[in-house]
């Protein structure tokens, strides 16, 4: 079981490091999403102190929405996954270990990057770390529930805006509670609540997403 | 034994779906006729809220029917799953529009009725967020259900996604409830022992008779879709052939 995950996560970062400008790509995405948002509502420090979690956040949904669609339609295309679904091992294994590849390819690099970019929202201290942590529960479940949508719309026209009208909703509550951790831990309310939750979406998430994005790639594979 | 599944024949069922939708149709504009009679004359007008509460009388049935039938449609939809019978994804699929047409009316009076109370069109409040999300997540479904040219690929793929949405509807709900909270408290509890409001009873029995003519509304509407479903999926069939030539060809 474990040589399977293995096999699976290192092919595909494999992979991953052989088109390097893919990755680059999200992070940027997510630096550049951010940084419009200064520009957008003007240079006031205090503004934009209080939106920080919330800008950081949605630019990091957007980024992890958008390499969805790369998460299993280079192996679609080339029929790669067509034999992924004869092997002997369960799918929801195999699906788990794309979608842990596709997190530490677009979501580990989001989570680093947020304590730089959360600096030049005027985030301090205590508040970068719970962002960090935030991000750090929050983006594989990202990954997750996005992996049932990209599955769902695989090989469709207009799938990339598709899969945003789907997952989009879903990511609501780890928007809210990702957000608001930063937030309540800002106001000095503490954010265990908050985290505990995000924890529970996350186990949550583990259990049921790669199960129905099995499920998923059954139907539009067949 | 009664045979639960000669009705899960598109076949059987589409003359059935005829008489069911007629039916339907008549009993919920009877019970719109009286209900909005009700409504406008019989009420009491509220001692708080003046006349403009009556709008309550379609907000809250279009509300519950919004989540209601997305419950349905999940239900048909795993249902279609498990039996792998291709109705109950016509059923889920059709009672799409009806749910995101409700989900659109609670939201609409939700702003008519909110201007008056709270000084503004929208707030954002957990119920109108959530309300929103549910309207997104009928999309997402209408729209995944029309972007798959092959029927049952599409009713498998929309099948699965309403089993998701289903699961997270909750999760959605309480996250926006914690998030932020000012839409008034429920009239209506159920608690132990019984119902308890803080309607006076003609307001109950007003807001019932609405919510059923709603209900109504929508089997009848949503039966009607199927049929034209049934018909559209099912035009290669020869008792489509027959039924449309009366016999003869």
């Amino acid at each position: 079981m474990l040589s399977t995950l293995k096999c699976i996560v290192m092919r595909d970062l494999t992979l991953a490091m052989r088109h390097r400008s893919d990755v680059l790509t999200t992070v940027f995405f997510f630096i550049i999403v951010v940084s419009l948002f200064p520009l957008g509502v003007g240079p006031e420090a205090a503004l934009l102190k209080e939106m920080a979690a919330g800008v950081v956040w949605v630019a990091a949904l957007l980024a992890s929405m958008l390499s969805l669609t790369r998460l299993f339609a280079d192996d679609y295309n080339d029929g790669t996954l067509e034999q992924l679904l004869m092997v002997p091992q369960p799918l929801s294994l195999i699906v788990f270990g794309k979608v842990l590849a596709h997190w530490i390819i677009s979501g580990l690099p989001l989570v680093l990057m947020s304590p730089l970019l959360g600096l030049q929202f005027g985030l301090e201290g205590d508040e970068l770390i719970m962002l960090m942590v935030t991000l750090l529960i929050g983006t594989p479940v990202l990954s997750l529930l996005g992996a049932i949508g990209a599955a769902l719309t695989l090989g469709l026209r207009g799938g990339g805006v598709l899969v945003s009208l789907l997952v989009l909703p879903l990511y609501i509550p780890v928007l809210i509670f990702g957000a608001g951790a930063v937030t309540a831990s800002a106001a000095g309310m503490g954010a265990d609540g908050h985290l505990s939750l995000m924890g529970a979406i996350l186990l949550l998430a583990l259990v049921l997403a790669p199960w129905a994005s099995a499920a998923a790639l059954r139907i539009s594979v067949e | 034994m009664f045979n639960l599944f000669k009705y899960s024949s598109p076949a059987t069922f589409y003359p059935l779906a005829g008489r069911l939708a007629v039916g339907f149709g008549i009993a919920s504009a009877i019970l719109l006729v009286i209900g909005l009679y009700m409504s406008f004359f019989v009420a009491p007008t509220d001692y708080k809220q003046g006349e403009g509460y009556r709008i309550m009388f379609i907000h809250v049935p279009a509300a519950w029917m919004s989540m209601w039938i997305y419950v349905v449609m999940a239900c048909w939809a795993a249902a279609g799953m498990i039996w792998n019978t291709r109705l109950s994804a016509m059923m889920a699929a059709s009672l799409a529009p009806t749910g995101a047409m409700f989900t659109f009316i609670a939201l609409w009076t939700g702003a008519l009725w909110g201007k008056p109370m709270w000084g503004a069109w929208w707030v954002w409040d957990a119920r109108l967020t959530s309300e929103l999300i549910l309207l997104f997540l009928y999309v997402g479904f209408m729209a995944l259900n029309s972007a798959i040219d092959d029927p049952r690929r599409a009713a498998r793929a929309s099948g699965l996604l309403a089993l998701v949405g289903v699961i997270n509807v909750p999760i959605i709900y309480y996250s926006v409830q914690w998030w932020n909270t000012l839409h008034q408290g429920s009239s209506i509890k159920v608690v132990a022992g019984g119902v308890e409001t803080s309607m006076s009873e003609i307001m109950v029995w007003t807001l019932l008779v609405m919510t059923f003519a709603c209900w109504f509304y929508a089997i009848a509407v949503s039966l009607t879709r199927v049929r034209g479903t049934i018909l559209e999926r099912e035009s290669g069939t020869s008792w489509v052939k027959e039924m449309l030539t009366g016999g003869k060809s």
